[in-house]
C-alpha cells in the first residue's frame, strides 16, 4: 500500500495543528458554531444525537495492521470500545469528545492516517473495488489511480467549498464492485485498441433524495489527462452547480438540467484550456505511485481444490463459509477472505477494539499485514494461502467474524440510523436485526442466495437503499417511524434504482414484509435464478399483490 | 479606516468600495474606487475618464468572463463572498491569474475569514478585506496553515509530483 514520504506526512501534521487551533478557537468562543461547522465537517466531525461522530479516512479502503491497532487503541481510549465501517470504506467513532479530537488526529497522523474531507461539501474519499489487485476479473489495478486522485483532491484549493459533497469511485475489473455509476464521477480504467490505458468517465450518478444513474461523458480519456479532466469537471460544477437549494446542489442536478451532452461540451471547453498543462500526469509519477501497489511476495503455490473439497465434506460449516466468504484470487494457491461484520445482534459494520486488534494479528500472520474495508461494511483479508483457510476459519469463528453470510440477505448495508444520526427519520439498526432474526435459518438463507438488502434511516441514503435488490427507507409519518420498501435496485454494472413497492410499513411489520417478498421470489424463480433477475423478469406486481393482500 | 491584508501584511485601506446600487451621481473624481459590475457595464466610458484609481467588484453569481476584455482598466478586482462557504470565486481568481494573466490585485471581500485565506491565496488572491468584526492580524496566521501542497494552482503551476525531491 502507499507509504507517505516527508511531504505527505507534513501535510497531515499541518492539518492536525490547524484543526487543534480551530477547535481551541471554537471552544474559546472566537469561532461561532456556524463558522466552525464546515471546518469540523471537512475533518469528518459531525455533531450527532448523543456525541460527536468522527469519520476517519481509509483511502480506498486499505489498512495496514499497524493502522488497525491504532484504530483499536482509539476505540479503547476515546470511544466505547468499538468502531464502525462505513459505506465509503471509512471508519467511524461514535463517542469521542470534541475536546479530544485534535489528540485523536495526532494519534492517527503517527500511522499516516487522518480525517481530511470525510464530510462536508468537498471531494470525499475515493473508493474502489475491495478486491483491487487480487481479483481474477481485474484488467487494471485501480489503486494507484485512487492514490493519485487522493493527493490531487486533498486540500484542493479551488474545490474546498463546492455546492455539495462530491464522491469519486474507480473500477478496473469486469464486474463493477465499486458501484461507479452511482457516484458523482465514476471512472472505469480501460484499454483502447492500441493497448493504451485510459478511463471511461461517468458523471452525475448518485443516491440521496434524487437517485440517478450516471451518464458516460467520455469513452476514453487517456491516463495522462486524468487530473486536468477532473479539474475541468469540478470547475464547471463549482461555478455552475446550484447553491440556492441544498437538495438540488449535487452535480447530478446540473448534469440533468443541462443534459449530459451539453454538460460534456462545457467540460470539453474548460478542459481545452487545461489539457497538456502542468497538471498533466507524468509517467514518472504514475510509476512512483504504482510501485507501492506491486504484488506482495507471493509464493509459487498450487490451487488446493482437492484438499479443500475434502475439508468441505468433513466440515459443512467450513464448506458454507468457503462458498460465501472466500473468493478466487488471481494467484494459484491463494484466496481472498471476507470477514463478515454482520452477525445477528450486532449493528452492521460494527467492530470492537479487541476484534480490530485480532484482525491486525491475523493480517500479519495470514495476509502480508494488510486488510481492506468494503463498501458493504465488511473487512477483507485479500491474500490468504488456500492451505491456511481451515485454520483461519477456526480462528475467525472464535472471534465471531466467520458468519457465512457474505452477499446473502443478512449481509445488509445499513446506516447508523436514528439510534445515532441526527438526520435520520427512523431507526435502521433494529430493523436490520429483526430481519436477521427472522432469517436465522442458514439453509434457507443459502437457498435464497445472492441478495443485497440495504437500509437507510432517511432519504440521504447513506445505507444505499436505492441500489439494494431490496431497499428499505425510514420515513417519518406524522411523527411515527415507518419504512418504505423498494425492489430491483442494483449497484453493479448496468446499475438500476429500486422501484417503490407501495405504502410504507410500521417497524414490527417489516420481518413479515420481507418474508413475503422472499416467498414470492422462491415460488417464481426459475432454477438458479437470482432475486434480482427474477424481479427483472416478473416485475413489481406479484410482490405487491402478496405483500398488500395480507392487509385486508 | 479599514485595515486589510495585502501581500501578507496588514495595511491601511485607501480604496472605497461602492455599494451594488451605486450610480455616477456625486462620484468623486480623485478617490480610488472599486465599483460594482453593473456600474462598470453601464458607464465604463465615464469611469475610465476619472483621475482616481479604478477597480471593479463581482458578486458571487457574476462571471469574470464579463470583464475579461477590460482587465487592463482595473488596478483591483474584488470578488465577493456572500458566505464563506460559497466557493465560486475560488475558480474566478484562478481563471483571472492563470487564463487571463491578470497581474494586479485580486481582493477577497465579504465573509472573508482566517480559515479560508490559505486556500484563497493559492487560487490567486493577494488581498483580503477580512470581515469587519475580525482582527486582520489574527487572520494573517491563516496564511501559514500549510507548508506543503499537492496541486498545481495560481501560486505554483507545478503540482507536487513535479516538485518532489
Amino acid at each position: 500500500m502507499y507509504v507517505y514520504d516527508q511531504y505527505d506526512q507534513h501535510i497531515i501534521e499541518d492539518r492536525v495543528r490547524q484543526f487543534r487551533d480551530q477547535t481551541r478557537r471554537y471552544l474559546a468562543g472566537e469561532l461561532s458554531g456556524e463558522e466552525f461547522r464546515p471546518l469540523r465537517l471537512q475533518n469528518g466531525l459531525y455533531i450527532q444525537r448523543y456525541a460527536p461522530m468522527l469519520r476517519v479516512a481509509v483511502p480506498y479502503g486499505l489498512l495496514s495492521s499497524r493502522q488497525l491497532r491504532k484504530l483499536a487503541e482509539i476505540a479503547r481510549n476515546y470511544d466505547k470500545g468499538y468502531a464502525h465501517i462505513s459505506t465509503r470504506q471509512n471508519v467511524q467513532f461514535n463517542w469521542p469528545e470534541l475536546e479530544d479530537v485534535p489528540d485523536i488526529l495526532a494519534e492517527l497522523a503517527t500511522v499516516q492516517m487522518h480525517a481530511i474531507q470525510t464530510s462536508g461539501n468537498c471531494i470525499r474519499n475515493t473508493t474502489t473495488d475491495q478486491f483491487a489487485g487480487v481479483a481474477r476479473d481485474e484488467l487494471i489495478d485501480p489503486r494507484p489511480w485512487c492514490e493519485i486522485i487522493r493527493q490531487w483532491s486533498t486540500f484542493h484549493p479551488e474545490f474546498a467549498f463546492l455546492p455539495r459533497k462530491f464522491k469519486i469511485a474507480v473500477n478496473g475489473a469486469v464486474s463493477d464492485r465499486a458501484a461507479i455509476e452511482v457516484h458523482d464521477i465514476g471512472l472505469e480504467a480501460v484499454q483502447n485498441a492500441a493497448g493504451e490505458l485510459g478511463f471511461r468517465v461517468s458523471v452525475g450518478g448518485g443516491l440521496g433524495r434524487t437517485p440517478i444513474v450516471g451518464s458516460f461523458i467520455n469513452e476514453f480519456l487517456p491516463w495522462k489527462h486524468l487530473l486536468t479532466y477532473l479539474d475541468a469537471i469540478l470547475r464547471v460544477y463549482n461555478r455552475y452547480g446550484r447553491r440556492d437549494n441544498k437538495f438540488k446542489a449535487r452535480i447530478k442536478i446540473l448534469v440533468k438540467a443541462l443534459t449530459p451532452e451539453v454538460f460534456a461540451e462545457r467540460v470539453e471547453a474548460e478542459w481545452a484550456h487545461l489539457k497538456d498543462g502542468p497538471a498533466t500526469l507524468t509517467e514518472a509519477e504514475v510509476e512512483r505511485v504504482s510501485r507501492f501497489f506491486i504484488d506482495p511476495a507471493y509464493k509459487a503455490l498450487e490451487d488446493q481444490d482437492a484438499a479443500l473439497a475434502a475439508l468441505d465434506a468433513e466440515h459443512p460449516g467450513f464448506a458454507r463459509w468457503r462458498s460465501r466468504n472466500v473468493v478466487a484470487h488471481k494467484k494459484p494457491g491463494y484466496a481472498a477472505v471476507t470477514l463478515s461484520l454482520k452477525p445477528t445482534g450486532v449493528a452492521p459494520g460494527d467492530i470492537t477494539d479487541k476484534q480490530l486488534d485480532a484482525v491486525a494479528e491475523l493480517a500479519d500472520r495470514y495476509c502480508f499485514g494488510e486488510v481492506r474495508n468494503s463498501h458493504e461494511q465488511n473487512i477483507i483479508l485479500a491474500d490468504v494461502e488456500q492451505s491456511q483457510l481451515f485454520t483461519l476459519w477456526n480462528e475467525l469463528r472464535e472471534l465471531g467474524l466467520a458468519v457465512p453470510n457474505v452477499g446473502l440477505l443478512t449481509d445488509m448495508i445499513c446506516c447508523p440510523g436514528g439510534d445515532f444520526c441526527s438526520l435520520a427519520n427512523a431507526k435502521s439498526i433494529p430493523i436490520a436485526e429483526s430481519i436477521q432474526r427472522r432469517f436465522d435459518d442458514l439453509d434457507y438463507l443459502f437457498d435464497i442466495g445472492e441478495l443485497d438488502l440495504n437500509i437507510s434511516g432517511c432519504m440521504n441514503a447513506c445505507g444505499h437503499h436505492h441500489v439494494g435488490h431490496i431497499g428499505i427507507l425510514g420515513v417519518d409519518k406524522k411523527g411515527a417511524e415507518f419504512y418504505q420498501v423498494s425492489l430491483g435496485g442494483s449497484a453493479g454494472r448496468n446499475a438500476s434504482l429500486g422501484q417503490i413497492l407501495g405504502p410504507s410499513f410500521a417497524q414490527d411489520a417489516m420481518p413479515d414484509v420481507i418474508e413475503k417478498i422472499i416467498a414470492v421470489y422462491v415460488e417464481r424463480r426459475s432454477e438458479d435464478e437470482q432475486f434480482l433477475d427474477t424481479f427483472r423478469r416478473v416485475g413489481l406486481d406479484p410482490f405487491k399483490e402478496r405483500v398488500y393482500a395480507a392487509n385486508h | 479606516m479599514q485595515r486589510i491584508i495585502k501581500n501578507d501584511q496588514v495595511v491601511d485601506e485607501s480604496w472605497h468600495l461602492l455599494p451594488k446600487d451605486a450610480t455616477l451621481d456625486g462620484l468623486s473624481n480623485c478617490d480610488d474606487l472599486i465599483v460594482p459590475l453593473a456600474l462598470w457595464r453601464e458607464h465604463a466610458h465615464a469611469l475610465k475618464a476619472r483621475d482616481g484609481g479604478l477597480g471593479v467588484w463581482l458578486d458571487a453569481d457574476e462571471q469574470i468572463e464579463e470583464i475579461a476584455e477590460d482587465l487592463a482598466h482595473f488596478k483591483v478586482i474584488a470578488l465577493n463572498f456572500p458566505a464563506f462557504t460559497d466557493g465560486r470565486h475560488y475558480s474566478s481568481a484562478r481563471l483571472l491569474r492563470e487564463r487571463y494573466g491578470y497581474k494586479d490585485e485580486i481582493r477577497a471581500i465579504g465573509d472573508v475569514l482566517r480559515d479560508q485565506l490559505f486556500l484563497m491565496r493559492r487560487c490567486g488572491f493577494d488581498a483580503f478585506a477580512v470581515r469587519a468584526d475580525r482582527d486582520p492580524y489574527d487572520a494573517l496566521e491563516g496564511l501559514k496553515d500549510f507548508s506543503v501542497t499537492y496541486q498545481a494552482a495560481a501560486d505554483d503551476p507545478r503540482p507536487l509530483f513535479l516538485r518532489r525531491g
